[in-house]
């Protein structure tokens, strides 16, 4: 069996490797284009380098409420133009922000490309930021963050959570921002940052459909080609202070469940030194947790019966140094205390005995499998690219992934596990619940 | 037309050349607008519903059963946990091995219920070795789920933390209590996972004796899509089902009565917004009047920027993040539903502007304008709809489920095209009263 799992690995790769076509325009916007011609659709992605962690405190979260601003028109396309062109279109659009990038995407089919390009390259640059949207759109973000996090128990922790365990790094802050910056934030600030950093110098188009590459290049040129590029002052680079001790928070919130938070100071790939320890974190962050039969699901939640839930999450591709994180709610009858020293001594365990080789099979037939399965969609392939390559990695890291995943060692995992998941590197929150209110009544 | 399928049979060349197992077949997809469905029935009964998807090494299969909480009677949770037992120790397995056998060979395995539907569903690869481990897991859980006592004890207390976590979400309070005020006696008004009291009663022979009525042959659709020939489809849906008793179909649910009047449900939470939900019996799979409603709904609330409940709530207001309405088409009439979350100092001016919204909307319809732009959005996406195999798969399980024509996609666009402005007003005034709504609002002080 082993041998054919690697005659399917052997064959994936050429396969993508043989479709992403990269180019890049005189005023410095990078394209990449991947033809996929299973059905006549196609998604354009364009990508910029910001996100919250290019803020600083005091405007925080100004990156995602220009990401709304966005909508609110050119002096060729009018406020709600943008939308009711994409809809008409039969388009589907949305934008999203993240810690390290900042995209707007639209999904068409494929003969309707050209609109999307229209009116991306239009925003790029002449984004028109009328004050009296402005005022209306950040009352609307202060809704988004009071829905995702005010009134969300586990979010709230995750956020203070993060705050706590960086100090100096820009992941300190949340991408929505902290509601006394939002208060605050003008549409001048705005003007300034969509200056700074909306220019195609800044940016990555990406397509992914039933496409002819050079005819997307071909378009790309006509719309995005006129586009000034800008002067771009890159960010500082913010590293992390060295964490000299462990860190343990408590939020109380109104909640029903106790929730806990384990957080080590890791690199990532764009960081490390070796990157073979980024991709045994990843490995290591799959025997925990990667399928129903990882050993957090096998000993915490069935097993022992400790945990109603646990997790673990590494985040392969941040642009700086994150964390390798542990998360929980404790089994009925069980306390937080309890989880958590079930959860360290899952730590332990890996710093004492080497994984298995059944273990380490199944990681690596996951990952074959998932390259596959991915192609199912192409708005997931679109955003891996553009993804890879705002966080400065480039594309090309994708291709090498299954094969670096092979190349992780039980004792590579044993020893990544040694060096960095140290108390000293620990950050901890609790949630402990307040009472919800008074019974409710009909 | 020709153009398009010369580029996907240039396609399946090229995965010929790259993968060498792959042979080309061209897509039907696009000669018919809609992916061609191939039907048939399995010896002992159970329908089955194929397309080829030949272009990845892969497939989908979702098995899906009518025994979702709508079957529970007076046992609230039962679907669901019977939903849920199905891969805690089935055949020679227990719930560790059967866990393992799947992530072993990359295959996913997923299980849910909802108040119509309780499905599993697979996805592997389509070399051989690997599938043939997969298919062998799903099957054991389909035939042979032993419902084990001490995993049926975990998963009770699993699901009733779950509950818990619900009582913590101020969106989950207010959609329980929508759908209680809502369906009062009818099987649709109590949650999928149940009540605390109910998860506590339910016995292991409660859940043997549902799965005896409802896992059987007649009541069970097989719905595959991915890179296998017919044989190869026929033969992994004798595998899957083949051996359950051929048994009966779940008997028509009842019809649900329309409200009397105007019910209003305040729930007190220390959330700093207030959600807020609106709505009644709305309208059934295969309802007579589902294009207009439909139609008529994505110009009120269901197409986000465009339509009017967004742009009134958040672009003019700045009172919410989200703002909606929809449709819940069920097996019977599923609710129709607006609703939002707005900080608690201004729900009452954003449930007025809600309900302004619909009025107006019930007395004008639509513009000329908002329907020819709603129907170029919703038929210029169509490709969208049906551009993966995951989502070819959801609508061929909600055909299949729901007894619509094996056309229905292909029809869709011309369905669409053919709703006027007229049709819409008259279907949502006879459908849609305003003056008989449930309101249901969570949020501090009240």
């Amino acid at each position: 069996m082993l041998k054919k799992l690697l005659l399917v690995c052997l064959l994936w790769p050429a396969l993508v490797l043989a479709q992403v076509h990269e180019y890049r325009l005189d005023n410095g916007l990078k394209i990449l284009v991947k033809a996929d011609h299973r059905a006549p659709v196609v998604v354009a992605q364009i990508w910029y380098k910001v996100g919250a962690s290019y803020e600083h405190l005091g405007i925080t979260g100004i990156s995602h409420v220009l990401e709304h601003m966005m909508f609110k028109g050119t002096k060729r396309h009018p406020a709600g133009e943008f939308s009711r062109l994409i809809a008409e279109n039969g388009g589907r659009e949305n934008a999203f922000t993240g810690q390290d990038y900042t995209a707007y995407f639209q999904q068409l089919e494929k003969s309707r490309l050209a609109v999307s390009f229209e009116l991306e390259a239009d925003r790029m640059r002449h984004l028109t930021l009328p004050p009296a949207e402005f005022a209306k759109e950040v009352q609307v973000v202060m809704e988004e963050r009071r829905m995702r996090t005010e009134d969300k128990p586990t979010a709230l922790t995750y956020e203070q959570f993060n705050a706590a365990a960086f100090v100096s790094s820009p992941y300190h802050n949340p991408v929505i921002g902290w509601m006394t910056d939002l208060k605050s934030l003008t549409v001048d600030d705005l003007r300034a940052w969509y200056r700074r950093w909306y220019a195609p110098n800044n940016a990555t188009l990406v397509v992914v459909g039933d496409v002819d590459p050079e005819a997307v290049l071909a378009l790309a040129r006509k719309y995005y080609g006129p586009l000034q590029p800008s002067q771009l002052i890159p960010p500082k680079p913010r590293t992390e202070i060295e964490q000299k001790g462990p860190r343990r928070i408590v939020v109380r919130a109104p909640a029903k469940l106790p929730y806990l938070i384990l957080g080590w100071h890791v690199p990532v790939l764009n960081t490390a030194k070796h990157e073979e320890e980024a991709y045994a974190l990843e490995v290591l962050a799959g025997i925990l947790a990667g399928g129903d039969s990882a050993r957090l699901p096998r000993e915490l939640v069935r097993g022992h019966e400790i945990a109603a839930d646990a997790d673990a999450g590494y985040d392969l591709y941040a642009r700086q140094e994150s964390l390798f994180v542990l998360d929980g709610t404790p089994a009925e009858g069980h306390s937080v205390a309890e989880l958590r020293k079930a959860l360290l001594a899952q730590v332990e365990r890996l710093k004492r005995e080497p994984v298995s080789a059944a273990e380490l099979a199944r990681i690596k037939a996951q990952v074959v499998a998932g390259k596959v399965y991915e192609q199912d969609s192409v708005f997931y392939q679109a955003m891996q690219l553009g993804m890879l390559e705002s966080v400065g990695l480039g594309w090309r890291k994708l291709d090498e992934y299954p094969e670096k995943i092979r190349a992780v060692t039980p004792a590579r995992i044993q020893a990544v596990a040694k060096k960095y998941l140290i108390t000293d590197h620990l950050t901890e929150a609790e949630l402990e619940p307040l009472p919800l209110a008074a019974p409710s009544h009909e | 037309m020709r153009i398009l399928r010369l580029s996907l049979v240039l396609a399946s060349l090229f995965l010929l050349a790259a993968c060498a197992a792959t042979p080309p077949a061209p897509s039907s997809q696009v000669k018919t607008g809609g992916p061609r469905i191939q039907a048939w029935h399995t010896a002992n009964g159970a329908r089955v519903l194929f397309v080829r998807a030949p272009q990845l090494p892969m497939f989908d299969v979702q098995v899906v059963f009518d025994a979702g909480s709508a079957r529970d009677g007076k046992q609230p949770g039962l679907a669901s946990l019977v939903n849920a037992m199905l891969d805690q120790g089935a055949g020679e397995w227990d719930t560790d091995t059967l866990a393992e056998r799947f992530d072993s060979v990359g295959a996913n395995y997923g299980a849910s219920a909802g108040r119509d539907m309780a499905s599993v569903s697979l996805r592997s690869l389509t070399e051989p070795a690997l599938m043939e481990k997969a298919v062998a897991t799903l099957q054991a859980i389909l035939e042979a789920p032993r419902f084990p006592r001490p995993e049926l004890e975990r998963l009770r207390r699993q699901t009733l933390i779950g509950l818990k976590a619900d009582d913590q979400s101020p969106s989950t309070l207010a959609s329980k209590a929508f759908y209680r005020a809502v369906y009062g006696n009818h099987p649709y008004a109590h949650p999928v996972d149940g009540t605390p009291a109910s998860v506590k009663a339910i016995t292991r022979k409660d859940l043997q004796r549902f799965y005896r009525r409802f896992y059987v042959a007649k009541n069970t659709l097989v719905v595959i899509v991915g890179d296998l020939d017919r044989p190869a489809a026929e033969r992994l849906a004798e595998r899957l089902v083949g051996r359950l008793p051929a048994g009966e179909k779940a008997p028509p649910l009842p019809s649900v009565a329309r409200l009397k009047k105007a019910k209003q449900v305040r729930k007190a939470y220390p959330s700093t917004q207030t959600t807020i939900l609106v709505g009644q019996p709305g309208l059934r799979r295969g309802d007579p009047d589902y294009f207009p409603l439909y139609v008529g709904n994505h110009i009120l609330g269901g197409s986000g920027f465009s339509s009017r409940i967004l742009k009134i709530i958040r672009d003019e207001h700045g009172l919410a993040y989200s703002a909606y309405s929809y449709f819940v088409p069920m097996r019977v009439e599923g609710p129709f539903i607006m609703g939002l979350q707005t900080k608690n100092a201004s729900r009452e001016q954003a449930l007025a502007l809600l309900e302004k919204t619909l009025r107006d909307f019930l007395a004008q319809g639509p513009t000329e304008r908002e329907l020819t732009h709603a129907k170029k959005n919703i038929t210029g996406g169509f490709p969208l709809r049906i551009d993966s195999n995951s989502d070819i798969a959801g609508y061929v399980a909600m055909i299949g489920f729901y007894d619509l024509p094996l056309d229905y996609l292909q029809t869709f666009n011309s369905r669409v095209e053919a709703v006027t402005a007229e049709q819409i007003r008259d279907a949502w005034r006879r459908r849609i009263d305003p003056e008989r709504m449930v309101t249901v609002q969570v949020g501090k002080g009240l």
